[in-house]
Formats: C-alpha cells, sequence, structure tokens
C-alpha cells in the first residue's frame, strides 16, 4: 500500500487485524503520514489531556461508523453512498458528543466544538469508501480500531510535547520547574509543533529508505 | 359684545392658567433627564443629563453603575470629573467596554438606564472580531486540510475564498432559521449536526444548480471548488458557533461573513508566500508540508498581533 494521500481501495482477502493495527499507527499514520484531519490535530492538542479525549472520541466513532457501514454494505447504494455515510457518522458523533457532555464536562468545554466537528472529518469517511464498504465486519473493527489509535496516537504525542514545553507539565503534573517555552501553548505555537514533528516523521522515514509524507491537500 | 369680549378673555386667561400649570407639572416630573450614556473603555463612562448635575450632585456616592447581569455588584466609582459641555465624566475601578450592558442609578436626581451597545457596532465587532482576532485558520485552526491543500496558486485560493465566503453566509442564514424556528422551539438541539450537516449539503446543491442555469461563466470557474466543499469543518462550524451563542439573525450573517472573508484573506495571504517558497531552499526533511506549517505559524503569530484590537474606544 502507498503512503500517499490517495489509498487504494483495499479488497480481495483481508489484511490480519495484526497488519490493520499496524498499518493505521505507523505505516498511514493519519496525521504525520497522511496529512488528514489536522484541524484537531493543531486545535485541541495544548495539554495531553485534551488530546486524549478528543482521540478517543474519534477512535469510537471510527470504530462504530465502519462496523455499522460494514454491516449494511450489501444494502447501501453505491450511488447515494456518500449522504448514508455522512449521516451515519453524524449519529454516531451525537451519540458520543452526548456522551462526552455527560461525563467530561470540563474537557468538554473546550474541546466541544471539535467533538462536533468530527462530522467533517476526512479521516473517518475516507475509512469507510476505501476499508469497511468492502471488508466484512471483524476487518473493519480492526481497521477502525488500527486508525482510531494512530489518531489518538497522534493526538497525545502533539499533546505532550506542547504541554511539556509550553507548560512544563504532563497530564496537569509539573515535571519541570519552569515554562521553558509558553509559545509552544500559543496557537502559533501549534503549527510550529506539527511542522517539527512531521519534519522529524519525515527524516525518519527518509532515513528508513522509504518514501516522504504526503503534501496535503485532502480536504476536511 | 362686551360681555362677550369679557368671557373670552376670561376664558382664554384660563386656558393660560391650565396651560401654565401643565407646563408646571410637566417641567417638575421632568425635572431631571437622562440624555445620554457612553462607556468609553476601558474605565470611564461619560453621562449627559437635562439639566445639568449641579456641583454637589456630581459626588462619586451619587452613582451606582454595574453590569446589566449583576446590579447588587455595582463598581465603585472613584472620581467624578465636569466636562465642558455639561457631562460629566466618571471614572470607574474596574474595566468596562462598550460592548456590554450595564445599569447606571443616580440617587439625586433619581435617575436609572440601561445601558446597551449600539446594534450596528455590536455587528461590527462580531464582523471583525471574526474575521481577524478570531480568523478560522490563524486562531481557531478550522478548515487547515483545505487551506494548506489549495494555498499553493493565488488564482485558486481567490477562487476558493469566494465560494467558501458565498456558501458560508447561504448556510449561516438557513441553519438560523432552521435552528431558532425549528430546532429549538421543540428542543431538538441534540440533532444539530445531523440537521446542519444535510443543510451544508442542501445549500452547495442549491447553489450548484442555480450558477450552473443562471451564469454558466461562473458555474465553470467555481463549480470545482463548489462540490469539494460539501463537507468541510470550517463550513460547519458557523452555524454550530451561532447555534452556541444562540446568534440573532443580524450576528449569524455578520459572522459568516466575518469568517469567510477571514478565511479569504487568509488564503490569500499564505498563497503569496508559498509561491515564493517555491523557489527557496529548503531542508529536505521539511518539504512540502512542514514547512508549510512553519509558515502557517508565523502568520498566527502576526494575527496574534490583532488580539488586543478593541472597536469601542
Amino acid at each position: 500500500m502507498s503512503a500517499h494521500g490517495t489509498t487504494p481501495a483495499v479488497s480481495g482477502p483481508p489484511p490480519s487485524p495484526w497488519q490493520l493495527l499496524v498499518n493505521g499507527i505507523l505505516t498511514e499514520n493519519p496525521v504525520f503520514r497522511l496529512a488528514l484531519s489536522l484541524c484537531p490535530a493543531v486545535a485541541v492538542t495544548t495539554t495531553v489531556l485534551n488530546g486524549l479525549i478528543l482521540g478517543v472520541a474519534v477512535l469510537a466513532v471510527q470504530v462504530l461508523s465502519s462496523m455499522t457501514v460494514a454491516i449494511f454494505r450489501g444494502v447501501i447504494h453505491p450511488r447515494v453512498r456518500i449522504p448514508v455515510y455522512t449521516i451515519i457518522i453524524a449519529v454516531w458523533v451525537s451519540a458520543i458528543d452526548m456522551t462526552l457532555a455527560a461525563f467530561a464536562p470540563a474537557v468538554y468545554a473546550q474541546v466541544g466544538l471539535y467533538v462536533k466537528l468530527i462530522v467533517a472529518f476526512a479521516i473517518i469517511i475516507s475509512r469507510l469508501e476505501v476499508f469497511a464498504s468492502r471488508q466484512p465486519l471483524v476487518p473493519s473493527f480492526f481497521d477502525g480500531l488500527g486508525m482510531g489509535l494512530g489518531f489518538l496516537l497522534a493526538l497525545v504525542t502533539i499533546g505532550a510535547f506542547r504541554e511539556l514545553l509550553g507548560n512544563g507539565s504532563v497530564l496537569g503534573y509539573h515535571v519541570l520547574p519552569s515554562q521553558p517555552l509558553l509559545f509552544f501553548a500559543l496557537p502559533a505555537g501549534g503549527f510550529f509543533s506539527i511542522a517539527l514533528l512531521m519534519a522529524f516523521f519525515n527524516w525518519l522515514e527518509r532515513a528508513r529508505g522509504g518514501k516522504p509524507a504526503a503534501s496535503g491537500g485532502s480536504h476536511g | 359684545m362686551v360681555d362677550r369680549g369679557r368671557r373670552t378673555a376670561r376664558e382664554f386667561f384660563l386656558l393660560a392658567l391650565f396651560a401654565a400649570a401643565l407646563l408646571l407639572i410637566s417641567a417638575h416630573a421632568n425635572a431631571a433627564t437622562l440624555v445620554r450614556v457612553s462607556v468609553k473603555a476601558p474605565d470611564h463612562v461619560r453621562i449627559w443629563t437635562a439639566p445639568p448635575l449641579t456641583a454637589a450632585q456630581q459626588r462619586p456616592a451619587n452613582f451606582h453603575f454595574s453590569e446589566a447581569a449583576a446590579p447588587d455588584a455595582p463598581m465603585s466609582v472613584t472620581a467624578v470629573t465636569p466636562q465642558s459641555d455639561g457631562s460629566v465624566l466618571l471614572t470607574v475601578d474596574t474595566t468596562v467596554r462598550a460592548s456590554e450592558r450595564y445599569r447606571l442609578v443616580i440617587d439625586d436626581p433619581p435617575l436609572a438606564r440601561d445601558v446597551a451597545p449600539s446594534r450596528l457596532a455590536l455587528l461590527l465587532a462580531v464582523f471583525l472580531s471574526s474575521a481577524l482576532i478570531q480568523n478560522f485558520v490563524f486562531t481557531r485552526y478550522l478548515g487547515l486540510c483545505i487551506f494548506f491543500g489549495v494555498s499553493k496558486k493565488t488564482d485558486t485560493a481567490v477562487g476558493m475564498g469566494v465560494t467558501f465566503t458565498a456558501v458560508m453566509v447561504f448556510t449561516a442564514m438557513f441553519s438560523w432559521a432552521v435552528d431558532s424556528f425549528v430546532l429549538r422551539p421543540l428542543h431538538l438541539e441534540f440533532l444539530q449536526v445531523l440537521v446542519f450537516i444535510g443543510a451544508v449539503a442542501c445549500v452547495v446543491q442549491f447553489l450548484d444548480t442555480m450558477l450552473k442555469k443562471t451564469h454558466p461563466v461562473l458555474h465553470r470557474g467555481f463549480g470545482v471548488y463548489l462540490m469539494l466543499i460539501t463537507t468541510n469543518c470550517i463550513i460547519l462550524a458557523v452555524p454550530l458557533l451561532n447555534a452556541q451563542a444562540h446568534a440573532t439573525f443580524g450576528e449569524a450573517l455578520a459572522l459568516a461573513l466575518g469568517s469567510g472573508l477571514g478565511f479569504a484573506l487568509a488564503l490569500f495571504l499564505m498563497s503569496c508566500a508559498r509561491e515564493r517558497l517555491e523557489l527557496a531552499r529548503v531542508p529536505k526533511a521539511f518539504t512540502g508540508l512542514p514547512i508549510a506549517f512553519a509558515l502557517a505559524g508565523l502568520f498566527a503569530l502576526a494575527f496574534m498581533g490583532f488580539s488586543g484590537l478593541d472597536f469601542f474606544r
């Protein structure tokens, strides 16, 4: 499979669950490799906790809608598939939105808008289109789990990077005696953190002899 | 004749007396009026009264100024300065803003007034703050994928910015109507996400069909972008923000227009910078997206300068 923005559709025999997980977390990491769904990656990652909560929300929506689409893939007419996918995602997003508002009100006050906007994340609908619409329930579950975990880990990585440098703490616990670079907690710092982390992953991939990541352009 | 003339004179006298009495009563009732109250950020309030307050009335303890939401917690007035035109200038110990609602009560003469911001100024503030201070791309980080995707060429960027603004304004109007006439009266707020994304899809489809029939040339230019933006976070964010703030129709429209133009401005600036970037020598690991992100970070730093902007001085 290529690491470029347009991933070929997966048909034929499904890969093993382990391959799917590794694919989602490393080979096709939604944020660092596919450059999809960047908005939340910059917006909510001022702290690890915010990134974690939004990551969990995306993971849940991805797994649940992948499974829903995999179950109904024989019924959905190909011509109306995109609106149907959108409605399926919107239903699960509403459910997760209400759940978070009830159980984590403090964090929800900060990331609430972005939780609602999960409905427009390109990564979810592209996985439904590429994978879940052609594969049975169990592989779709693992594909959703891998992609969701990849997104979650990316958000937590960026969150940890920014919280440590900007606030001198991790998960709210102060580990450094000062705030080394307050800049990274500011809006502009979010862009720079992504730039640095993405360049690092590019460098890593280049050192291993792989291809560079997608250059962006996918919307959502 | 004489009799009649005397009667006329008496009637006239009575009428004049009555009028004088009326005038006196009304003059007494309107002994003092608050002509105008204006909030001068950051800590002054200017008050025009008719007639002007006397020196004895210009004591700080005579004035009670508070936020409209908390009338029982007045700010303390530290100084009262008479102005040349008969008005007085209060100095309060708390930061006040002309965009907020306040309540002014004067003990002597007994006067009270709610101080509301002017509607037009409020709309202008919503518009400018959504375009510059809360720029969707640089402060709220929305629409980043499309921002980095289409900001490689200036032509594309301008086309995309115009299309986005148009779709945002139409979507905001449509979803404002749905939200305030259907969803909120029926307590169906939990359907917001589902309904708004449907509304966006409808508006985009409608605009596409309309443009194709009425302005084929325009459609050939912008039609490509139209279909791209059906499900985009930046388009969906406007109705969600409006619904969250329970915005009036004017505010919803101002927010949509401001955000759209702010996004267009961001796209235009970024595309100009990226065209220059093509010629620059960039470290290998940074080529492509990483350097674009660093560039956006620099723009975001510059846009932080708008955060201290105040339109109500």
